[in-house]
């Protein structure tokens, strides 16, 4: 990239000379490369949509999170992983107001939301997946997914209700439904629409879990093992979905253990291990980082 | 499954904090104040409004100490089987209000059958079962018969608890809280009637309070007197010494450290080995079998018997058994005794029919405020 | 349950697939086993066998559209939004209590405030609907079993205070030691305390009867009577047909349209696991308040429609046995469902509240008639220790009014045990204002999951 090209550069340099200067042109070198700052000033520089600050939570006298701080990238796929008990989960449950942190920070978007309740962080865009999918197990699948769109005038009680904004209520769960069956396509459940969300298997909740996410639109999605059960297959492709939606601007955070997986997609990866983050960096970082090897083989993962 | 809260002064300094709390500090030292300065018989306000003090007659207030701490023992007594019911088997027993019945009624039954045989009185054997006979029971004149009521109130509460569990909520062991819950109000209801088909509905008195049957003492207290019967010093008695068991049972004995166990943490209790259908058949026979003499003993004290007295003093129950702490016998006892202690008590500032509504008053703010009750215990199911 | 399915399925189709139907033919079902005992019971007494049929029947229908209105309220709830509410009697406490004194005589005893009577119903209404905004608080942050509990609470603390001499307006004159009247912001009133109070209500639809209308009313009183029917009975009739036809069919439709919208499927989504709710952006606490006042309301002018047609009530009106009745009417249909409650209603009334006693009757009148009676031991052990069958018949017989809540005890512990969903509670109904499965670009297709590629989750292959 750092070559220098004389023949058609060098037209370039005698126009760019201002008359009155005496140069020497056939010394100036063209310049075919750019400076530092030239290259950064190129890019708009990626925002931070989520900043976790000295995160601490404990339970009884257990410190689950211990002063944990890491920065999300806008419209980045990036892994949070460690061994169990690492705290990943705790870390998303402060994160989304499940728990109420005992110190630090939380910052979305620039606000800080430490502590808010999960309904609000929800309506801002932060969403995130459970583990262990969390199904509303007497709702159809269709319910499920219907349930996600945020701000449907519908969930109002009076227009739900009276007559003629009722109608208004319908017009907006027809729309709502289309998205909804091309959602439940994409993800190839959409034979399953009916079902009752309780008799899914294993697999099948994890992928309504992270369609319903979806269909929130957040600007930034906290993902926690939603490949658990995936045929590969689909996982390729919901990867591929992710990787497009990225470029849109979706900023996700991916807990997986799915080694292999989180290397090749994931360009940022953070190490959680007892609580504190341990490492950072990309795939190639952390897999000679001797001190995340040293954690995983002297943990069960 | 709750956590049992870890104790230590950080936390207690932030509750303290609260202002919640603080609130009701300043209005509990406001009372206080309010009732010593009542019972000096001293007032004092500002512009004419009164804000402070008045005049009680401390034998009153003596009075009402004293009859809180009777209702608060039985209160407590029977509260120990519904907070050990609750945190054992997760749900609110709605039936136990009516174990405290049925214990009256077969501990009554019991008695008025040992007292007409040692008194040789000539009365049909139909209307000594069914307590229509005149009665002849006291302490004094038949303590067998006391003896013999109480014993009996306990085993026959006691055989009633176990068939019922085998019956109604063995095979719902593994349904949520709900079903067993809307399960015991059934089982409440059927318990209610068949005593009302064998014995209808009449509220009979059942003790013989003539003067030579049950003496009384007056003591001088201050500006008045505070009376107080045998029956009711039996009760206390009897009631002290069975916490007392309950006391030894649970700290001294292997099965006790099980149910501590088991309150405290169901999953790890059997992943430690204790046996869990052992502990919660104890659980019955001692919750059952607290609630039978419990209900004999009121009855002792307050000398009339209906059909639904137990079941009118469930909420009473819940109450103390959430002010204690669910899941703490300990607690229940405590939280059973200031029921009862503040419901008579509150009496010095509010009309009576008021101390009842107060008392729920009480336990609803603590289900919001503190529902780990005061002495810990279980958060919640 | 197999034989209860085969019966199911052996019922004719209309009746299994149309909700409407099903109501309608159960109810004549009801109605017409009533309307048989009431005659033949009439007719064994020797009294006019049309007038009792029509009362009994009246009765009866009026009785299953009240608790089915009272299980809708409650199924808004529970049955939709997972809140165990102990504590039904209280809201109708408060609303007829509420309305009575609104409407009362400002001289009479206990005052009132002499407002027009459909005022203070929206009166009564609105006070329910605010004590249910105030008892969905502890919902905001208890469980379910401590929720349960803190509503019966709450419905006795209502009742205690309403029995309670100190706001019982039993004493007028000021100056008189027990006064007891209520002055708040410049009106008069009581509660009427353990007497109770009157309800202003008790012939509801007098302008059919005497007012510019009295022509339709004189008609069917005409009718009525030309084939034996009296004239009391008729005005009850008419009233019954109100409640049946109107208000049921009313609180039938809106419960169904507050369940078949996004708001229903929040409140679902609460019950299931409020979290999730919470997690996709839903401000949950305000969904449990609305809907709580809505029920509470409901309730509050079921009691009015229901009690406040008496003429008088008392505390002892609203205990907690009523509540227990409500919800043994919601879970014998099915919790979730709407027709459900609305079955459940009728097969509560029908057969589980007042089926014993009418049966009693049925049977005292029968062996009044055919052997002069059954024996009536004073007490059981007279009965027991006679070794006389009839004896044992007669004493049961005078027992049923208690032996009725063993029966619905019973029924109680069988259902939670054996099919707590109830009659219809296994029918889930879709929380949707629209039908989902109608699927866009593939019209008429009903979506169902008829998957031709075994409904598996093996989307790899074939994939566009």
């Amino acid at each position: 990239m750092s070559e220098s090209d004389s023949g058609a550069d060098a037209a370039p340099v005698e126009a760019n000379v201002p008359d009155d200067v005496d140069v020497d042109t056939d010394d100036v070198e063209p310049e075919s490369t750019d400076s530092a700052a030239e290259e950064d000033a190129k890019e708009v520089p990626r925002g931070l949509p989520l900043r976790v600050q000295n995160l601490r939570k404990t339970f009884g006298g257990i410190t689950a999170v211990d002063d944990t701080s890491f920065e999300v990238e806008e419209g980045s796929l990036t892994g949070l992983i460690g061994p169990n008990g690492a705290g990943k989960s705790t870390t998303f449950n402060c994160i989304t107001g499940v728990h109420e942190p005992d110190g630090g920070t939380v910052l979305f978007n620039g606000r800080d939301i430490t502590g808010m309740r999960p309904h609000e962080i929800a309506t801002q865009g932060l969403v995130r997946t459970f583990q262990i999918a969390r199904e509303l197990e007497e709702m159809t699948v269709l319910e499920n997914l219907m349930l996600a769109p945020q701000g449907q005038q519908g969930e109002k009680l009076t227009y739900a209700v009276t007559p003629g904004l009722r109608g208004s209520v319908r017009h907006d769960e027809e729309s709502i439904r289309e998205d909804v069956w091309e959602m439940l396509e994409f993800f190839e459940i959409d034979h399953l629409a009916q079902e009752y969300a309780g008799n899914l298997s294993g697999g099948q909740r994890k992928l309504l879990e992270m369609a319903r996410a979806l269909m929130t639109d957040p600007e930034v999605l906290l993902l926690d093992e939603p490949f658990a059960g995936v045929n590969p297959t689909l996982e390729e492709k919901l990867l591929e979905r992710i990787h497009e939606l990225r470029e849109q601007g979706y900023t996700f955070l991916l807990v997986e253990h799915d080694m292999d997986l989180i290397m090749e997609h994931c360009e940022h990866i953070i190490v959680m291990h007892q609580g504190q983050v341990l490492a950072e960096g990309t795939a190639a970082d952390i897999r000679s980082n001797e001190r995340v090897i040293e954690a995983y083989l002297g943990e069960d993962v | 499954m709750g956590v049992t809260e870890s104790f230590d002064g950080g936390r207690l300094r932030a509750y303290l904090r609260e202002p919640s709390v603080v609130l009701l500090a300043v209005a509990a030292v406001y009372l206080l104040v309010d009732l010593v300065a009542k019972l000096a018989g001293v007032s004092a306000g500002i512009a004419g409004v009164k804000l402070l003090g008045g005049h009680v007659p401390v034998s009153n207030v003596v009075g009402f100490v004293f009859d809180g701490l009777l209702l608060g023992l039985i209160i407590g007594l029977a509260g120990v089987g519904l907070s050990m019911t609750y945190s054992i088997l997760n749900f609110a027993n709605f039936a136990h209000g009516d174990y405290i019945t049925v214990g009256a009624f077969s501990g009554w039954a019991a008695a008025y059958v040992v007292s007409f045989f040692t008194l040789g009185i000539d009365a049909t054997f139909g209307e000594i079962i069914l307590l229509n006979a005149p009665s002849l029971v006291s302490v004094v004149q038949t303590p067998l018969a006391v003896v013999v009521g109480l014993v009996v109130s306990a085993l026959f509460t006691i055989a009633l608890v176990l068939g019922l569990d085998r019956v109604v909520y063995r095979p719902m062991r593994d349904k949520e809280g709900i079903a067993l819950l809307i399960a015991s109000i059934g089982v409440a209801l059927a318990l209610r009637y068949v005593i009302v088909f064998f014995w209808s509905t009449s509220t009979r008195g059942v003790t013989s309070t003539s003067s030579e049957s049950l003496p009384s003492f007056s003591i001088q207290v201050v500006d008045g007197t505070y009376t107080f019967n045998l029956h009711e010093v039996t009760m206390v008695i009897a009631a002290v010494a069975l916490m007392l068991g309950v006391h030894l049972l649970l700290q001294r004995t292997k099965l006790g450290k099980a149910m501590r166990a088991m309150s405290d943490n169901k999953p790890l209790a059997q992943i430690t080995g204790i046996p869990t259908e052992r502990v919660v058949r104890a659980t019955w026979i001692i919750g059952g079998g607290l609630a039978g003499i419990a209900g004999f003993l009121i009855i002792l004290e307050r000398g009339v018997l209906s059909y639904n007295f137990g079941w009118r003093l469930l909420l009473f129950i819940f109450s103390g058994v959430i002010l204690g702490g669910i899941g703490s016998v300990y607690g229940a006892i405590g939280g059973g005794i200031i029921i009862g202690v503040a419901s008579r008590i509150a009496l010095v500032w509010i009309p009576s029919g008021f101390p009842r509504v107060a008392a729920f008053g009480v336990m609803i703010l603590v289900l919001l405020y503190r529902p780990s009750g005061l002495f810990g215990g279980v958060t919640t199911a | 349950m197999s034989v209860g399915k085969r019966f199911w399925e052996s019922l004719p189709a209309p009746i299994r697939e149309d909700d409407t139907v099903l109501i309608a033919v159960l109810l004549a079902l009801v109605a017409a086993a009533y309307f048989a005992i009431g005659g033949l019971q009439a007719f064994l007494a020797g009294s006019t066998v049309v007038n009792a049929a029509a009362q009994t029947l009246q009765s009866i229908l009026f009785l299953s559209a009240v608790y089915g209105m009272l299980a809708l309220a409650l199924n808004l709830h529970w049955g939709y939004t997972g809140l165990f509410n102990i504590g039904v009697a209280g809201f109708m406490a408060v609303g007829v209590y509420a309305m009575s004194i609104l409407a009362g005589d400002p001289g009479g005893l206990p005052p009132g405030l002499g407002l027009p009577v459909p005022i203070a119903i929206v009166g009564g209404v609105i006070a329910a609907a605010i004590v249910g905004g105030i008892a969905a608080l502890p919902a905001l942050q208890l469980d379910a079993d401590y929720f349960a509990i803190v509503t019966v609470g709450f419905s006795e603390m209502i009742r205690l205070t309403l029995q309670a001499d100190t706001f019982s307006g039993t004493v007028t004159n000021p100056d008189a030691s027990g006064y007891n009247v209520v002055n708040l912001l410049g009106f008069s009133f009581g509660t009427g305390g353990g007497r109770g109070i009157n309800t202003p209500l008790n012939s509801p639809f007098n302008f059919l009867f005497e007012g510019p209308l009295s022509a339709v009313g004189e008609t069917l009183i005409s009718a009525g009577e030309s084939i034996g029917v009296t004239a009391p009975v008729v005005e009850s009739a008419a009233y019954t047909t109100f409640i049946l036809l109107v208000m049921l069919t009313s609180y039938y439709l809106l419960v169904q349209r507050v369940g078949n919208s996004p708001f229903g499927r929040v409140l679902k989504a609460i019950r299931e696991d409020e979290l999730v709710a919470q997690s996709l952006g839903k401000d949950t606490r305000i969904f449990k308040i609305k809907v709580f006042m809505l029920g509470s309301a409901m309730m509050g002018l079921a009691g009015i429609l229901w009690q406040g047609t008496r003429g008088f009530v008392n505390p002892n009106t609203f205990r907690p046995l009523i509540t227990f009745y409500v919800f043994t009417a919601l879970i014998v249909g099915g919790a979730g469902s709407n027709t459900g409650s609305v079955v459940g209603g009728a097969v509560f009334a029908g057969l589980l509240l007042e089926g014993p006693r009418r049966l009693a009757g049925l049977i005292n009148a029968i062996a009044e008639a055919t052997f002069g009676g059954l024996p009536s031991p004073n007490t059981s052990w007279a009965a027991l220790t006679s070794f006389d069958p009839a004896a044992y018949l007669g004493y049961i017989v005078a027992n049923i009014p208690n032996l009725k809540f063993v029966f619905l005890g019973v029924v109680l512990v069988y259902l939670m045990q054996n099919r707590s969903q109830g009659l219809l509670g296994y029918r889930k109904e879709i929380a949707s204002s629209v039908d989902l499965s109608e699927r866009p670009g593939k019209p008429g297709e009903p979506g169902a999951a008829a998957a031709p590629d075994g409904g598996s989750n093996s989307g790899g292959d074939g994939d566009e």
